[in-house]
Formats: structure tokens, sequence, C-alpha cells
């Protein structure tokens, strides 16, 4: 029974409910990326709205496809598979194959989220899942960094985006390496400015590090996501990448190049986030963020790989639960 | 003898899709991700594992009036040695270049679960007639198994298949494919099928039944 003006209002608890539901969130993180992805466009060209929009329908097509008939509009329209395609796809680098950008859509929701029951039941963060697919399958495609387009070239393409499916790409464009890569390779630094600007090679989303410092504090005062995890995650790797530069200024980086390069603040902000992916307790999200920093420094400076944040974050997921478990907060009156 | 030879039939063909070792039971996981990165050594695995438990069945059937049932598996895992051994020279003087891709998995053959399960479960307690043939089902479905792993991996990893190039020279290799992840990957989505198709099909005979139609193949 419903009436028009409730004087009275009865009814059972929760009599206070929080209005915050997955539509808004989603809704909310796409908003948070929306400054970034416009930059990467514009940085890199038109190339990267194509990669971004090939993974994303990807993404959406396997949600489409393997969610069951009648639940299909509810699971479209709750954003997560758009979110997933989107994260998915400024963490590729702009002159990849569409088709492989496709792929990894695919492989994010199918593998990452699907075959373990949908939204909310995926142990690792699906869009990386994705990334390490593909990273794994197409290393040669997944690590060629081109040139920036940066304004002038914005309406040319990269020819290597166009590769038929299940064929190699052919690379017209002059390639080089992303701050990372030189710091790791040639023991080369990056300006600050250059990396705080975006003005480097990398992937489609994580050059410039204002905008993305700009919506992860959007979303933290939007209390979309636990502000412990970007923090811990940010002050660990400094810290930690700190103390290695006091050891030895020549070797290793200086935190703030730490920060800035490569994807540490897309994922931090974005990624590490993800409530399904994360500790549900506070203390279990500090102990999450600070092991991805460290994980994360550690990778960069003594492992095989320049980038270690998709790998970290991999890891601290697979070590969720293990987490929650020991920080489980005490029943009230029990021992 | 009708009822027999319906007998036979079932024996055989129930190792190849219902009871599929591989793909039903989860069983010799090991061989299956460890040694399917091309179709040749899916192959060469699986025609060794067929030697194998044809024989194996075959003997311990013949001989379990006088196994003692206190060391029954000591005997069995003899009697799978004794032609693992045999298999193991076999392919070392045949084919050398398999062979030393196949490495150690040859040798761990013995340690097969399906192997070992078959002689508890089926060749110790039936006729030598049906041991056999349900020692054939069930290798064929191994093999069968082993043969679609591989072939996808190959297909994927290298774009070939038996080592002929299926397509242009511009393929892109799927790395992942030929390496472990690749097969735990491709065994997952094989599963999955399997799964899909079984359910689809008991669904199917279940709404059979609520229309009381008998169906002709029922299994």
């Amino acid at each position: 029974m419903q009436y028009k003006d409730p004087r009275l209002l009865v009814q059972p608890s929760p009599l206070l409910k929080q209005q915050m539901t997955t539509h808004q969130t989603m809704r909310d993180l796409l908003f948070a990326l929306l400054p970034v992805t416009f930059a990467g466009i514009w940085l890199f060209g038109f190339s990267a709205l194509l990669v971004i929009l090939a993974s994303i329908l990807g993404a959406v097509a396997t949600e489409w496809l393997f969610s069951p008939a009648e639940q299909r509009a509810a699971r479209l329209v709750d954003g997560s598979g758009v979110l997933t395609g989107l994260l998915l796809g400024l963490t590729l680098p702009p002159a990849l194959p569409l088709w492989m950008a496709f792929l990894g859509g695919v492989v994010s929701v199918g593998i990452g989220k699907l075959i373990w029951g949908g939204l909310g039941q995926n142990l690792f963060n699906p869009a990386l899942v994705g990334r390490a697919f593909l990273l794994a399958t197409f290393p040669n495609a997944m690590t060629t960094w081109s040139t920036q387009a940066s304004g002038e070239g914005f309406f040319q393409w990269y020819p290597s985006n166009f590769a038929l499916p299940f064929m190699q790409p052919h690379y017209d464009a002059v390639s080089t390496a992303t701050p990372l890569g030189l710091m790791k390779f040639e023991q080369q630094s990056t300006a600050l400015p250059d990396l705080v600007l975006g003005n480097t090679a990398g992937c489609i989303g994580e050059t410039s590090g204002l905008l993305l410092l700009a919506g992860g504090v959007f979303l933290v005062l939007r209390r979309d996501i636990d502000w412990r995890i970007p923090a811990g995650v940010l002050l660990s790797a400094a810290i930690f990448s700190g103390v290695l530069y006091a050891i030895d200024t020549s070797h290793y980086p200086d935190p703030l190049f730490t920060l800035f390069s490569g994807g540490l603040l897309l994922a931090a902000f974005y990624m590490a986030t993800d409530p399904v992916t994360s500790p549900l307790t506070p203390r279990g999200a500090w102990i999450f963020a600070v092991g991805i920093g460290l994980l994360v420094v550690l990778i960069r400076i003594f492992g095989g790989f320049p980038e270690g944040v998709m790998y970290a974050i991999l890891l601290m997921n697979a070590a969720t639960p293990l987490i929650d478990r020991y920080t489980q907060p005490r029943v009230f009156g029990k021992e | 003898m009708p009822e027999k030879k319906q007998d036979t039939y079932q024996e055989f063909i129930k190792g190849l899709w219902r009871d599929n070792p591989v793909f039903v039971q989860v069983l010799g996981m090991c061989p299956m991700l460890a040694v399917t990165n091309s179709a040749v050594n899916a192959l060469v695995m699986g025609g060794a594992t067929f030697f194998v438990l044809v024989a194996s069945s075959f003997f311990v059937s013949s001989l379990k009036n006088w196994i003692p049932k206190q060391v029954r598996i000591s005997t069995y895992i003899i009697i799978i040695a004794t032609f693992v051994t045999v298999t193991d020279f076999t392919l070392q003087a045949l084919m050398p270049v398999v062979h030393k891709e196949l490495g150690a998995f040859i040798p761990l053959i013995v340690a097969n679960c399906m192997i070992l399960g078959r002689q508890e479960a089926f060749a110790s307690r039936n006729s030598v007639r049906l041991a056999v043939v349900d020692a054939l089902g069930m290798a064929s479905g191994f093999l069968f198994a082993l043969f679609s792993l591989g072939a996808v991996r190959e297909i994927l990893g290298e774009g070939a298949l038996f080592g002929f190039k299926l397509f242009s020279d511009d393929f892109e290799p799927w790395v992942i494919m030929i390496l472990p992840p690749g097969g735990f990957i491709t065994l997952g989505l094989l599963l999955l099928l399997f799964n899909w198709l079984k359910e689809r099909k008991d669904r199917l005979v279940a709404q059979l039944d609520e229309m009381e139609i008998e169906p002709r193949f029922r299994s």
C-alpha cells in the first residue's frame, strides 16, 4: 500500500539509508576519468580514442553476451562494464592494434569478472586482468610506445591501430621509451614538469599526473573511494623510494619521480580502490595499500620490468581475503 | 546377445563423453597442462597413455584373481610401470626429439591417476573384454582431450597445427598460449564449454521427460 503524503512513516529498519548506489559510484568514477581521457586523446591523437572505444566495446559486448537474457539491461545500465573497458583502455599504449584492445576488453569482463559470478564476486581487478593477459600475450605490441601527437597531429592516427585481427601491427611512427623505461635501462630521469603535465610517452591515461590527482581528489571528497588506499599507496611508495634515494642518489629515482611516473597515480586512485577487490576494514585498507606501494617500488627498481603497478595490485588483490580475515573487528562482548 | 552388445558399446562410449577422464572426472591434469603446448606433443603423450592404459587394464583384469587384496595397489603400479618403461624406451628410440620435449612426463605416466583409477575401479572387477573396452574408451577420451587442448594452444600460440602454418607470415602469436597460464586458461574454458553442453543436454532431457516423450539417445 502506498500513501501519497505519509504523515507517519512506519517501516522496518534500516530507517537511515545510504544514498550511494552502484550506479552512482560508477557514474562518479566515469566523470572523474573524463578529464584524463580527454587529455589522453589530446596528447596521443585520435588513435587513443579508437583504442579506448575498442576496449569499451569488447567489455560491454562480453557483458551483454554472457549475461542471462533477463538481466542484460540491468547489467549494462549499472555502468561497470563501461568503466572496466575505459580503465583498461587508459592503461593501453595508444598505437595498440584495435583488435588487441577489443580482445583485452573481452578478457577483462569475461575472465576477470563474469567467470567469477559477475559484479562484486571477482577476486582480481577486471581491467588489470585484461591488461596482464594482453601483456603476456602480445609483449611486443604492449611495450611499443609511440611519440606523442600533442595537438598538431590530433587527426593523425597510427597505422598500427588498423592491423587486421590476428595479424601483426606494422609500426611506422617513431617509437620511444617511457620515463620508467628510460630510468631503468638508461639511468635517465625525466623533468618533473613533463611528468606532471603528461608530456611523456606512455599509456593513454597514465601520463597527465595533475588531472589524475584532480579526479582522485574529487572521488575522495565524494566518498566514492576509501581515502586510505591512495594515501597508503602513494605514501609508502614515496617513503620507500625516498629511503633508497637517500642511500644512493645516483642509482635510484627520487620519490617525486616515483609518484608521477608510470601508472602509479592512475592505479592508486582508480584501480586499487575497487571496493570489490580491496579489504573492507580500515586497518586492512592500510595494510593493502602499503603492500601495493612497497611492491611497486620493489618491482620497478629490483625487478625485470620497468613498471610494476599492475602486478603489485594483482598480488595484493590475491591477499585481500586473507587481510580481511585477519583484520576483522572484534564482535562486541566477545573475547 | 543384443543386451551384451549394448553394454560393451556403453562402456566404450562413456569414456569418450559422459565420463570423459579430463572434462568430467578432471583426472590426469599433470600431463594435460604440462605437455599440451603443441598438437604433436599432445598426440604422442595421448598415444603413450593410450598404450599403457589398455595394456595394464588387460593384464590387471586377467590377473585379478591372483592379486591379493592387500597389495593390489602396488601390483597395479608394477604392471603400469612395466608398460611405461616399454613406452619410454620405444619413444626414445623412435622419436628422440619429441621424447626430449616431453622429458620427465613420459616416466610420470606411471603416476597418472586416471590409469590407476581405471585399474582400481574397473579392470579389477570386470571381465577382460569389458576392461579392455573400458580402457579403450577412457584412453580415447583422454587422447581427445589432450588433442583439443594442444590444438587450441598451438593454433593460437604459434598460428600452426602439427607445425604447418595456418595463417600468413603476419600472424601475431599469442605468446601466453604456449606458456603455462595459457594451459590453465584454455583448460578452464574447455571445461566451461563441456559443462555448458552437458547442462544443456540435461535440461533438454528433463524437458522431454516432462512432455513424457521417450528420448531415443538417453545415456
